[in-house]
């Protein structure tokens, strides 16, 4: 699906391996600077975790990664984010083809208001004109995917609003996979689970990570120890720390990212 | 001891106290209780009564006509025994409430949705308040407007075109026919799909904004355009409020009287093209209740029933729609 390494224009990214570049990217609501210069890679095919107290800018990134802000006004962007070399933030830059590659998945599951089927066939259908049959073929996949279909393959044509809370937010999973995007941005994607549906989740993102780059903000630090292989400490809207997930959890290099593991604040 | 005595004094006066609070409570509780009763029984009361007074009024006309009175085209107060039949005032309401919200419901969700997702913050305010506005409006208002400036500019300058346009069409050449005239179906259809377009867009509007935040960042994060949001999640998601909204506005187009009277031109006669005159029930009522006596005025009375009767049948209608979604749902 992406472009072959070498023949990517900025020479830096083919030799990060890096799918997306942050590079000073500066972001505010109004007046008010909520990212000071973030400068850092999300790795191909790996999870890099997002952490730090709340309020400290962490989601703030991740929905610049697919311009979520622009759907509401007072929000913008500098500085320069990378996909593939290509700068996103570019007011030219077609929205919807940017958001078929950069899926999300949000704190809350947000299924539409639809069957489970419909739900997952909704966004195919919005970028292919398909067969029926290939169809059907595609959304089994997705939810296989997914890990869901053995629990919904008798029941696709119930409200997706219908599943549980855990169920819904596969199924949003499977509706990101489904229309094969390149990254997928989780959003605290296990707040409000419970215990067996957040390992179910996280046993996904292990698998995902074979295809798909990944970004998860998450609250929950021994999640992100065990999910990813990359992690950035954020804090006030600064980039504290950002290195190997081991070393950050046992020897990191600043003193903030020391207290804020070892639960001194946050 | 003493003291633990003393003690069980003043619990026992508190509690005495507190009983004797509680009894003046007890009083106003039972007569709140029978006021909001008493309101609610008003209700039925006040429903049970035009119900009564409509089938008694309507009675001389029901037994003398019959079923034929809902067949029957004819208007001929003035012969003895009078033929009186209901049939173009029927006509007549239900197609220019059709028309109008064939016009009103498209414009009013697209302001709704122009209001609600795409409007640049500053004008939001103004545009809303605009529409408000408009339904600020006296009826008579949009009777006088539809009159004097409608009604000349669509028999002379457009409908003259219209009926051209399709002249060699089949089907369509029949229901955009000439001769034009200055008060029509299609005058009143216009002028009620104004009035209605405030109430439509108001509560579209409404139901559009409790659509949560992040669910229709979930459709724009798999890459929708606002026009496939709209359609796939916004819509569903309110579709009981917008269904609502729509039969508020079909039960007020249904009954309005005044604005319609001035611009339908008052024509007993069911005819294929909706630029001829016509007419609707309120409007008959109101422009022939005050000379009409005996059997006349009691077919009018009829009338109205009837008209209770319709706006009963598109309640439940839409009563119905509502439970067969939300099955059809699975929610």
């Amino acid at each position: 699906m992406n472009a072959p390494a070498t023949t990517t224009s900025m020479p830096s990214q083919s030799a990060d391996g890096d799918k997306i570049a942050v590079k000073d990217l500066k972001f505010y609501y109004g007046n008010n600077l909520a990212l000071k210069n973030i400068t850092l890679g999300l790795r191909t095919n790996k999870v890099t975790a997002f952490i730090g107290p709340s309020g400290c800018g962490k989601s703030t990134l991740l929905r610049v990664l697919n311009r979520m802000y622009d759907l509401y006004p007072n929000q913008r962007a500098e500085g320069e984010v990378l996909l593939d070399g290509e700068n996103i933030l570019n007011p030219k830059q077609d929205l919807n083809l940017l958001r078929a590659r950069i899926g999300m998945v949000f704190q809350k599951p947000t299924p539409f208001p639809m069957t489970i089927y419909e739900n997952i066939a909704f966004g195919i259908r919005l970028y292919e004109k398909i067969a029926k049959s290939e169809l059907d073929g595609r959304v089994e996949k997705a939810l296989r995917g997914a890990a869901l279909w053995d629990e919904v393959k008798d029941k696709l044509s119930a409200s997706g609003l219908s599943l549980s809370g855990g169920q819904q937010q596969r199924l949003c999973i499977a509706r990101s996979v489904a229309i094969h995007p390149e990254v997928i941005l989780f959003d605290e994607p296990c707040s409000a689970l419970d215990p067996i549906s957040t390992s179910k989740i996280e046993e996904l993102i292990d698998e995902l990570q074979e295809n798909y780059t990944i970004a998860i903000v998450t609250h929950n630090m021994q999640q992100a120890a065990r999910v990813s292989e990359f992690t950035a400490f954020m804090y006030l809207g600064e980039l504290v720390e950002f290195g190997d997930t081991s070393k950050i959890f046992t020897s990191p290099s600043q003193k903030r990212t020391q207290d804020y593991i070892t639960g001194r604040f946050g | 001891m003493t003291d633990m005595a003393i003690e069980d004094a003043v619990a026992q006066t508190m509690v005495a106290s507190r009983a004797r609070a509680l009894n003046a409570f007890k009083f106003g509780d039972a007569t709140f209780y029978w006021m909001t009763r008493i309101a609610a029984i008003c209700v039925l009361l006040i429903l049970g009564g035009i119900i009564a007074y409509l089938i008694v009024g309507a009675w001389p006309a029901l037994t003398t006509y019959g079923l034929n009175f809902l067949s029957t085209q004819r208007w001929a107060p003035e012969l003895d025994p009078p033929v009186l039949g209901g049939l173009a005032p029927i006509y007549g309401t239900l197609l220019t409430s059709a028309i109008a919200l064939l016009i009103a419901v498209p414009v009013g969700l697209g302001v709704a949705v122009f209001l609600t997702e795409l409007c640049p913050q500053w004008l939001r305010r103004p545009i809303g308040i605009a529409v408000e506005l408009l339904a600020g409006i006296p009826s008579i208002i949009y009777g006088m407007w539809g009159f004097f400036v409608l009604g000349p500019a669509l028999a002379n300058t457009i409908e003259p075109a219209i009926v051209s346009f399709f002249a060699r069409v089949p089907v369509l050449n029949v229901i955009f026919a000439g001769p034009t005239s200055n008060q029509s179906i299609f005058n009143a259809s216009l002028i009620l799909a104004i009035m209605v377009l405030p109430f439509i867009t108001a509560i579209a509007r409404d139901v559009f904004l409790t659509v949560p935040p992040v669910l229709k960042e979930a459709a724009y994060g798999v890459g929708c355009t606002t026009w496939e949001v709209v359609r796939s999640v916004m819509v569903p998601y309110t579709r009981v409020g917008l269904i609502g909204g729509i039969m508020l506005a079909l039960g007020r187009a249904l009954g309005e009287t005044m604005a319609v009277t001035f611009v339908i031109g008052n024509a007993f006669r069911v005819q294929a093209s909706i630029f001829a005159p016509g007419t609707t029930i309120s409007a008959a009522i109101a422009s022939e209740f005050a000379e009409s006596a005996d059997l006349y005025q009691s077919a009018l009375i009829l009338l109205g029933l009837l008209l209770f009767v319709l706006t009963f049948f598109v309640l439940a209608a839409a009563r119905l729609m509502l439970m067969q979604l939300r099955r059809r749902a699975g929610g």
